[in-house]
């Protein structure tokens, strides 16, 4: 912050507060942004007040001047009406949404406080989708048996894949409730598809009525009902919870209609039935927990789902018969499963039953749901019976969108999480020279002997233990003491063994590589040969490790490179690869630190050591990432990698790391070099000195 | 009820263990034994394969010996090892050697789990020469013709330093063992609890939730036996919902969000 809120407890004058605002939100350089006024009310309250204002302006600010100036704007209004922390939240709330959706939304926000304090003051306790969203989807996932994806987006409805919620629910007084109106939301869009609410003429049918609107909600009030009962029969806990929910009870004129709904084997066509039967009949109060109905999304996305099913399906059942003299025809036999829509496939190959993967199995399943049948030319193989693994959408990019990955991010001043604020890419890296390996090993000709050497005595380190209670040879020391123990009365110890042991390592190393623009020329040099170096000595030691260089520009592109992992042998590719790191862009070490500590965390052993090569402190292009946001940010995940068994550890040449370096990782996890020329020789010392 | 002591190799099984077969377990089992050949199990942590050594060892009229192998035990600890008394060395057998003497069979359970020295015993053991070399004696004992070795491992831990090698794997026949189809299950669940059948079927159903997440954030779901303690717990008169708490969830994880997610699984069916 570079305007630091006034200290004493005298509060400030309108003029004073104008000026600090004025820094504070650029209003010099933006036309139209006056903050005359803002100073005028705000010289009225106590210091106390002002603090805090100021604060969170200045905070604000170093996200977006506009959401800051309107924040000043509005944080007075807001505090008639909500507590500080209640303000902080619709703050935090608004720069979320700037984050996620951009400056409207957040604008929309800060303008309405009176709003968002509808929902803070009467209910604190209102849940966000967010917080929540972690268990709501292992719990689908559990009860359905396959990955949902939630979105925010209101009113509630499901398009037959994707369960959209409201981003907050704040009905109730508690979060409990609050929670429990989240669930019940998502359970009824997942039964919606899973027992059959949706089908192809839906949206036909319910346009058919003089109010389409009308009949559209009335229908789906009655498959709420038929689905509640429904789900009673097969999770009587979860329909004891929805049922709390309903808050008023269905009209008289609707009971005959409830009592078929609810009876087993009712389905969709008696709402149906009932919709057109009901129709003038006015409509109850809406149930918290009863949504909106789309036929027409749910329709095309139905649509798009099957052409992918079949394309998936038929790349599948192409795979299968890879390598067959003559191809197979392909036939399902369908067998009764426990529960009461689904159905078991059993696959046949010429007639002959085939085991069923259960990325197979799933999309029987799926295209069952939406069909209700499997048409025999889903059955035909992709192609001539060739398979093509490019048009099936089972691609491993289809898990993460864009093809990357994304990471929160720590903002020290909001001292929150900037949800999926980076998003990450492995790419290939470049190929250097291949004789360049064999120039260095020659160059360090005697120094690589000795790294070896040394490496090697660590390896096979042998130690006889004494005083064992079992082992290879008699301990007389201890065998002497123990007779003279006897002989004296007093009990023996049967500790009397020595035994030959080796002490096994058990350590896997991951060693990030700084490829920021700021290495170029000796700093470049120096790390391609300390890791030249490292392996050879490594590959006589016999830990397991793995090399990724990172770099990036901005948040959106942060970038990992590849160049030894944990399974692949070291040999010229890697040599080559080594010889490949070039200086780059930037250093947005924390999107990096979270995506090969999450690589690290994979690798089974005792020890997992994250070894940094860096030349400097974090940095980005045009970004706060530069200072101290940076070093907060890398400080967090590294304590996130530490909390996942990680010992992270920092090699620089940056003479002024001390400054912050301990901050970061600690008081004794970091070694400074002091001259660029020394760094091969000591990155294995410092390995050897770090794993003994 | 008293406790009473009685050597390994003296305890043989007297009432049939309960036991459900999935397959061809039994026949393929006896065939082996009768063969002479070793036998591998594998399976999922609670699915059965421990009761089904003792299901065989009862069958078969064998004392079973059964050693739970851990990252510290050695090839003495199976073998055997000098034990100091009063005034000498006493040689004392371990279980395997116990085993190969008295025509017994030794079960080696999550074989992977051992010392790596341990594979120096259990390979002349396992294939035609049927010897176990007892290095501190000097002296290669012949197993006795009843003798069986059986190990067991989980394929499920899919972690590269707790692989069976090749030449130790190649050399047992091997038995796949998986968590019961939903009916068999329950049934297994009704036959060891008391539990009626609707709250059985209701565990079998929670059983089926937890191994949807297995790889989005369980290493593995409920076992038959974790369903079984439920039972048990019900029986003696725990809620339903608490017994799967104690029993279930809190067994399977110790990370929060899965911990809530399988609470409300639990919440949905009790």
């Amino acid at each position: 912050m570079n305007s630091s809120p006034p200290s004493s407890d005298v509060s400030l004058s309108a003029a004073e507060l104008e000026e600090q605002l004025d820094e504070l939100l650029e209003a010099a350089y933006t036309p139209g942004r006056r903050t005359d006024a803002i100073a005028a009310k705000l010289a009225a309250h106590p210091a106390e007040v002002q603090r805090f204002v100021l604060h969170w302006c200045a905070v604000t600010a170093q996200t977006h001047s506009q959401v800051a100036y309107l924040f000043a704007r509005h944080v007075l209004e807001a505090l008639e009406t909500m507590d500080r922390p209640d303000v902080q939240k619709w703050l935090l709330h608004a720069m979320d949404l700037y984050d996620r959706q951009g400056l409207y939304p957040a604008i929309a926000v800060l303008k309405a406080p009176r709003e968002f304090a509808g929902d803070a003051v009467d209910h604190a306790q209102g849940v966000y989708l967010e917080e929540i969203s972690g268990v709501l989807e292992l719990f689908l996932r559990g009860l359905s048996g396959r990955a949902m994806k939630l979105e925010p987006v209101d009113p509630p409805h499901t398009d037959t894949t994707t369960l959209f919620l409201p981003s907050r629910v704040g009905r109730f007084p508690d979060e409990e409730s609050n929670f429990r109106l989240y669930k019940a939301l998502a359970v009824h869009q997942w039964a919606q598809t899973h027992f059959g609410t949706f089908f192809p003429e839906l949206a036909a049918q319910l346009h058919a009525y003089p109010d389409p609107d009308k009949a559209r909600k009335l229908y789906l009030l009655l498959e709420t009902v038929r689905l509640d009962a429904v789900l009673a029969r097969h999770y009587p806990g979860l329909a004891r919870e929805i049922q709390s929910l309903r808050d008023a009870p269905l009209p008289a004129e609707f009971t005959a209609a409830a009592a078929e709904l609810e009876a087993p084997g009712a389905g969709r066509k008696h709402s149906l039935e009932w919709t057109a039967n009901l129709l003038t009949q006015p409509l109850p109060p809406p149930w918290p927990y009863l949504g909106d109905l789309f036929p027409e999304r749910a329709e095309a996305e139905r649509q798009q789902r099957l052409r992918r099913d079949k394309a998936a399906l038929q790349a599948a059942l192409a795979h299968m018969q890879r390598g067959a003299k003559k191809p197979a025809t392909f036939s399902l036999r369908r067998e009764k499963s426990a529960d009461e829509v689904t159905a078991d496939f059993v696959l046949l190959a010429d007639g002959r039953p085939v085991v069923l993967h259960d990325e197979v199995k799933g999309l029987l399943h799926s295209i069952d749901l939406d069909l209700g049948e499997i048409p025999p030319d889903y059955l035909t193989p992709a192609g001539d019976g060739g398979y093509a693994p490019a048009k099936s959408p089972k691609e491993k990019d289809m898990a993460a969108p864009e093809g990357g990955y994304t990471y929160n991010e720590w903002d020290y001043q909001r001292r929150h999480y900037r949800k999926n604020w980076c998003t990450l890419r492995e790419l290939p890296s470049g190929l250097g020279n291949a004789g360049y390996a064999a120039e260095i090993l020659d160059k360090y000709g005697g120094q690589v002997g000795q790294i070896r050497r040394v490496f090697e005595a660590l390896r096979g380190e042998e130690k006889r233990l004494r005083a064992q209670k079992n082992g290879d040879d008699v301990d007389l020391d201890a065998a002497i003491a123990a007779r003279t123990d006897l002989r004296c009365g007093r009990e023996m110890t049967d500790r009397v063994f020595t035994r030959q042991e080796r002490l096994e390592r058990n350590i896997a190393v991951l060693f990030m590589v700084d490829m920021s623009g700021s290495t170029r020329g000796w700093i470049n040099d120096a790390e391609r040969e300390s890791l030249l170096l490292m392996c050879e000595g490594l590959e006589k030691l016999g830990d397991r490790y793995a090399i990724y260089g990172f770099s990036g520009m901005t948040r959106i592109r942060c970038e990992i490179f590849p160049i030894k992992t944990f399974a692949e042998p070291y040999g010229p590719d890697v040599q080559r690869r080594i010889a490949g790191i070039e200086p780059k862009d930037y250093t947005r070490m924390g999107a990096a630190i979270r995506h090969l500590t999450a690589k690290l965390k994979e690798v089974d052993a005792r020890t997992r050591l994250l070894v940094t090569l860096s030349d400097g402190k974090p940095d980005d292009f045009n970004d706060p990432y530069r200072g101290v946001y940076g070093i907060e940010d890398t400080r967090m995940a590294l304590i996130e990698a530490k909390r996942a068994g990680i010992h992270p550890f920092c090699i620089t040449i940056d003479q002024e790391a001390r400054n912050y370096l301990p901050h970061m990782y600690g008081a004794v996890n970091y070694t400074i070099v002091s001259e660029v020329r020394h760094l091969p020789a000591k990155v294995a010392d410092i390995y050897r000195k770090l794993t003994t | 009820m008293e406790g009473h002591a009685l050597p390994p190799e003296e305890h043989f099984i007297t009432v049939e263990p309960y036991y459900e077969p999935i397959g061809d377990e039994i026949a393929l089992f006896e065939a082996a034994y009768r063969n002479r050949l070793p036998v591998l199990l594998k399976g999922p942590t609670g699915c059965g394969k421990t009761r089904f050594m003792e299901h065989m060892a009862w069958r078969l009229k064998r004392p079973l010996i059964t050693v739970s192998c851990h990252d510290d035990l050695t090839a003495s600890d199976l073998v055997g090892r000098y034990l100091i008394t009063a005034d000498q060395t006493v040689w004392v057998d371990g279980p395997l050697a116990r085993a190969v003497r008295a025509g017994g069979i030794c079960y080696l359970d999550e074989v992977v789990e051992a010392r790596k020295d341990t594979t120096v015993v259990i390979h002349p053991l396992a294939d035609d020469r049927r010897m176990l070399p007892m290095e501190k004696l000097g002296l290669e004992l012949e197993a006795s013709p009843e003798f069986m070795l059986a190990i067991s491992y989980n394929p499920g831990y899919q972690s590269v330093l707790k692989e069976l090698k090749q030449s130790t794997r190649q050399r047992f026949v091997a038995l796949e063992f998986d968590y019961p189809a939903p009916a068999l299950e329950q049934r297994i669940v009704v036959k060891e609890t008391g539990l009626d059948e609707a709250l059985a079927a209701q565990l079998v159903k929670l059983a089926a939730m937890t191994r949807n997440l297995k790889g989005s954030g369980l290493d593995e779901g409920a076992s038959t036996r974790l369903l079984v303690h439920a039972g048990k717990l019900m029986m003696d008169g725990v809620a339903p919902a608490a017994a799967c708490r104690g029993a279930i969830a809190r067994a399977l994880t110790d990370e929060p969000e899965m911990l809530a997610a399988v609470d409300e699984l639990i919440a949905t069916l009790f």
